[in-house]
């Protein structure tokens, strides 16, 4: 009877959890983004270095005319577990960004080179002049999108997921939508000012798209050819990889961690069982277990 | 009887299991209230916003004090007159609390510029400047006097106001938070 | 029941001990509820959750004090604060994650904890108070959670709080107070977060009052267990420590376990991709969804199409659950010895876990339909067939005494003294 119980309700349980990863947005006719290899996935994951730094140099040279990554600091570049520029390397970087300070003694507001200290600045001073110089809508800040967009995958997926610990959906979904823009299909009017994109809810999204082919320049390796290919596809994976790091910069520390806890707490178990069983055996043992005695 | 067999015939067996469990769980407790306590430290912000600050000291007249904060403490910043650095190089060293030669307390060359935190070793009050006997400073909290040179000479503060880490980046630049070993 | 199995009681050993037990005699009292304290030598591992919920509340306060340094509840900073807390302070991304992923495995607990509760009978008398007191913690453990999901002041921080206030605006006459009460202001802002923030850590420490009521109702009766029937004899029953405790040990380093899992690996599959946009009070995202835990009640809220019905019945959900021990006509607590109740706890689980799918769909066609049906079935498995089995069920014969029901009928002809002996061997 109890082994009924404790089956019935891990059904329960796993089913209580049906559409418990609501979507950021309504699904509807919107194609779910191909899963990707990502190298952070899993128990063991971490960042790729290069990876992130390609998707930094992405970021530089193409988002940030628009979208700011307002709470990443330059010195997150150069800690472990991110892109890991040397200090030199982001204190220079920093140097190149103007930072608004002040007031001074004399009252004003001044500008000064950015330190590692500081946060990355905005291209614009505020939401409005954001909106204002990008046809009424402010590009929204690129810290945290990794985590802010995801896509349903409905029932019995969830499950599944949550037991190969597939949690990349947002980085999946950010892939897909720089790589998704097509031609409108036939009898879909795009309005002015809007871009017809297949993996964009509603599909009609007003970002022009960013990315085209041979835009970024890459380091080039010792053979002359840059590591990875220029490509649209390429752009997209390296600076959302680089996007999942601003978003969960202690990923790598926190599964790390996660893999002594676990293996500590199942070390625990085997000493609490055994433990028990000792415990128990002055009683008769494991009561309900008995062989040859009919339990309720 | 039986169990007492079974008892008697492996106790340490037992014992070790007990011990190693219970040891097991203090461990992982333990475990538990590093990060609980570490979150308490201070946190990354706050540490990378030590950054050194720089201070022009063209402003600042004789015999003026000026208060700058680094790393959220205050420290005073005294254009000292001849007459006060005088005061501060002639006194028998063996008649104060925490001996310090004025010397050790500027840097070379800049004898009229004392950089010292702006809070009494004693308690963490603000001295009032320019008074007390020494017309160093006066604590007005528990009645220490501190001398031209941030030094103690009387009441219950126990030693000197300390000297931050500062280096002269020119003759009337000051880089606070930095201690100038190249300066 | 308690007199007769009290196989030790506390002694001081030390001289402080024995003047310190004549002036507060706390150490007797731990010893006599935690240690000597007789539970019935039947309980399965249902029985452990107790436990585990004590530790996860004391892991969400300790977490909670600690998060509190750190957050700012200011409408403007507290999205800020949280996103501070996950970069900068040390270990602050372990403690967020442990303290929202908490919460869900709190509740985890506590719905087991509550279906072994209405499996077994243990809200039948004497326990109806403590099954009340029970009840009592999980609304306020609900009203706790809901308030801390405000905090992060991300979108569905905010709509959450903007249709939850608004539910409550269904209240005749008294509603709109309420609601303005709540909001400090003309809608959900900086001084509904700051109330909200003050709530939010008040409640935990009215949970913990309720809960040591709770442990003391307990301790009157002593536990029920899968027999369903009282404990006769020592024979009958073990000493909490170290029986239970070990027990409840191995189940809470199990679950701990399990709450790792989401804590290191998936934390934030719990949540919600909208939570992670600050408030936005001129957007509202496409789906408003409670946490998983809330979804039956948000389906029930749903259901009815007249927004003070709709309230009603949510609240009513609840508040049927409290009526349960005079609902339930049957002479016999445990389900094991109830074919009829049995399968109808079974069907009722379900229905359930449908509520909590259809909580997390859309409010339209079919769902609506599917909701309602639910939720009628919802209140009547209380209101009508709960009292109607306990009149046509034909119980099972029950034991003679929880050893017949452990080692088989006869068993509890065994004399008395022959209890410590080893049963394997007996």
């Amino acid at each position: 009877m109890g082994k009924t119980m404790t089956r019935a309700a891990l059904l329960a349980l796993l089913a209580a959890g049906v559409g418990m990863s609501e979507p950021a947005f309504p699904a509807g006719e919107t194609p779910v983004p191909p899963q990707l290899k990502w190298s952070w996935q899993g128990p063991f994951g971490t960042y790729d270095r290069a990876q992130l730094q390609r998707g930094f140099q992405v970021y530089r040279e193409v988002c940030q005319a628009c979208h700011g990554i307002q709470r990443v600091a330059f010195r997150n570049l150069a800690e472990p577990g991110g892109p890991e520029f040397t200090r030199g390397q982001v204190q220079a970087l920093a140097a190149e960004y103007k930072i608004k300070d002040g007031p001074n003694d004399s009252g004003e507001m001044f500008e000064r080179p950015a330190r590692p200290a500081d946060r990355f600045p905005w291209n614009f001073p505020n939401e409005q002049a954001a909106a204002a110089a990008n046809g009424g809508k402010a590009p929204p800040d690129l810290s945290l999108m990794a985590k802010a967009r995801t896509f349903e995958r409905g029932f019995p997926w969830f499950v599944w997921d949550a037991l190969r610990q597939y949690s990349e959906n947002g980085a999946d979904y950010l892939t897909a939508l720089l790589v998704g823009y097509k031609d409108a299909p036939q009898g879909v009017t795009v309005p002015a000012g809007g871009f017809y994109n297949e993996y964009y809810p509603g599909h009609i999204i007003a970002m022009p798209p960013p990315l085209s082919d041979g835009q970024v320049t890459y380091a080039k390796g010792a053979d002359g050819q840059p590591a990875v290919p220029e490509t649209v596809a390429q752009y997209a994976r390296d600076v959302t990889a680089f996007l999942a790091w601003t978003a969960e910069p202690h990923l790598e520390a926190r599964k790390r961690l996660g893999f002594v806890v676990i293996l500590f707490l199942i070390g625990l178990t085997a000493l609490m069982y055994f433990t028990k069983k000792k415990v128990w055996a002055d009683v008769g043992g494991e009561i309900e277990d008995r062989p040859g005695v009919k339990t309720v | 009887m039986a169990d007492a067999v079974v008892s008697t015939a492996e106790p340490t067996r037992r014992d070790f299991l007990y011990l190693a469990t219970t040891a097991a769980v203090g461990v992982g407790a333990a475990a538990t209230v590093w990060p609980l306590v570490g979150a308490m430290a201070p946190d990354a912000d706050t540490v990378a916003a030590g950054a050194p600050v720089e201070l022009d000291l063209t402003p600042i007249a004789e015999g003026q004090i000026v208060k700058v904060f680094w790393r959220g403490k205050l420290i005073f910043v005294r254009h000292r007159t001849e007459a006060e650095i005088k005061a501060a190089q002639d006194v028998n060293l063996d008649a104060l609390r925490d001996p310090q030669p004025d010397s050790a307390r500027v840097k070379e060359g800049h004898a009229d510029w004392l950089v010292v935190y702006g809070n009494c070793t004693h308690l963490g009050c603000v001295p009032l400047g320019n008074s007390g006997e020494y017309n160093g400073w006066f604590c007005p909290c528990h009645g220490s006097v501190f001398d031209t040179s941030g030094r103690i000479r009387q009441g219950p503060a126990p030693i000197n106001l300390p000297i931050p880490p500062y280096t002269f980046v020119s003759d009337t630049k000051i880089r606070i938070g930095e201690s100038g070993a190249t300066a | 029941m308690n007199d007769h199995h009290h196989a030790t009681t506390y002694v001081p050993k030390s001289a402080f001990a024995k003047w310190f037990e004549s002036r507060l005699p706390i150490a007797g009292l731990i010893h006599s509820s935690f240690v000597a304290f007789p539970v019935p030598r039947n309980l399965n591992y249902f029985w452990t959750f107790g436990g585990v919920l004590f530790v996860m509340l004391v892991l969400q306060i300790v977490t909670g004090v600690i998060l509190a340094m750190h957050y700012t509840p200011e409408a403007t900073k507290a999205f800020d604060s949280v996103e501070h807390i996950m970069r900068n302070v040390n270990y602050g991304w372990l403690l967020r994650y442990l303290h929202a992923n908490g919460a869900s495995m709190f509740f985890v607990a506590v719905y087991i904890h509550i279906f072994r509760n209405l499996y077994y009978g243990s809200y039948k008398a004497p326990r109806e108070v403590l099954y009340i007191l029970g009840v009592i913690i999980y609304l306020l453990m609900m009203a706790t959670a809901f308030l801390g999901y405000t905090l992060p002041w991300g979108q569905m921080s905010f709509w959450g709080a903007t249709v939850i206030t608004n539910i409550l605006a269904a209240i005749p006459v008294v509603g709109d107070a309420i609601q303005s009460l709540l909001w400090g202001g003309y809608s959900v802002g900086n001084p509904t977060l700051n109330r909200f923030f003050s709530l939010h850590y008040l409640l935990p420490f009215m949970i913990v009052g309720v809960v040591i009521l709770h442990v003391w109702a307990l301790h009157v009766p002593g536990n029920n267990n899968p027999a369903g029937i009282d404990i006769q004899s020592g024979r009958d029953a073990v000493p909490f420590h170290p029986y239970m405790t070990v027990k409840d040990g191995f189940s809470l380093v199990v679950f701990l376990i399990f709450f790792a899992w989401w804590v290191f690996y998936m934390p934030n599959y719990l949540g919600h991709a909208d939570n992670y946009i600050p408030a936005n009070p001129a957007v509202t995202p496409a789906h408003i969804v409670p946490e998983w835990y809330f979804l039956p009640f948000y389906a029930i809220l749903r259901a009815i199409p007249d927004k003070l019905g709709g309230v009603i019945a949510m609240f009513g959900s609840i508040v049927v659950l409290a009526l349960v021990p005079w609902l339930d006509t049957s002479k016999v607590r445990s389900a094991v010895y109830r074919p009829i109740y049995k399968q109808f706890f079974w069907i009722w689980v379900v229905v359930c876990v449908i509520l909590g799918w259809l909580g997390a769909k859309p409010a339209e066609g079919g769902y609506v339909i599917a909701a309602r049906i639910a939720t009628a079935y919802y209140f009547a498995h209380f209101l009508v067939i709960m009292p109607l089995i306990g009149f046509f069920e034909k119980p099972k014969p029950l034991p003679r005494s929880i050893v017949d029901s452990v080692l088989g009928p006869g068993a509890s002809r065994i004399p008395v003294g022959a209890a410590a002996a080893p049963q394997a061997k007996g």
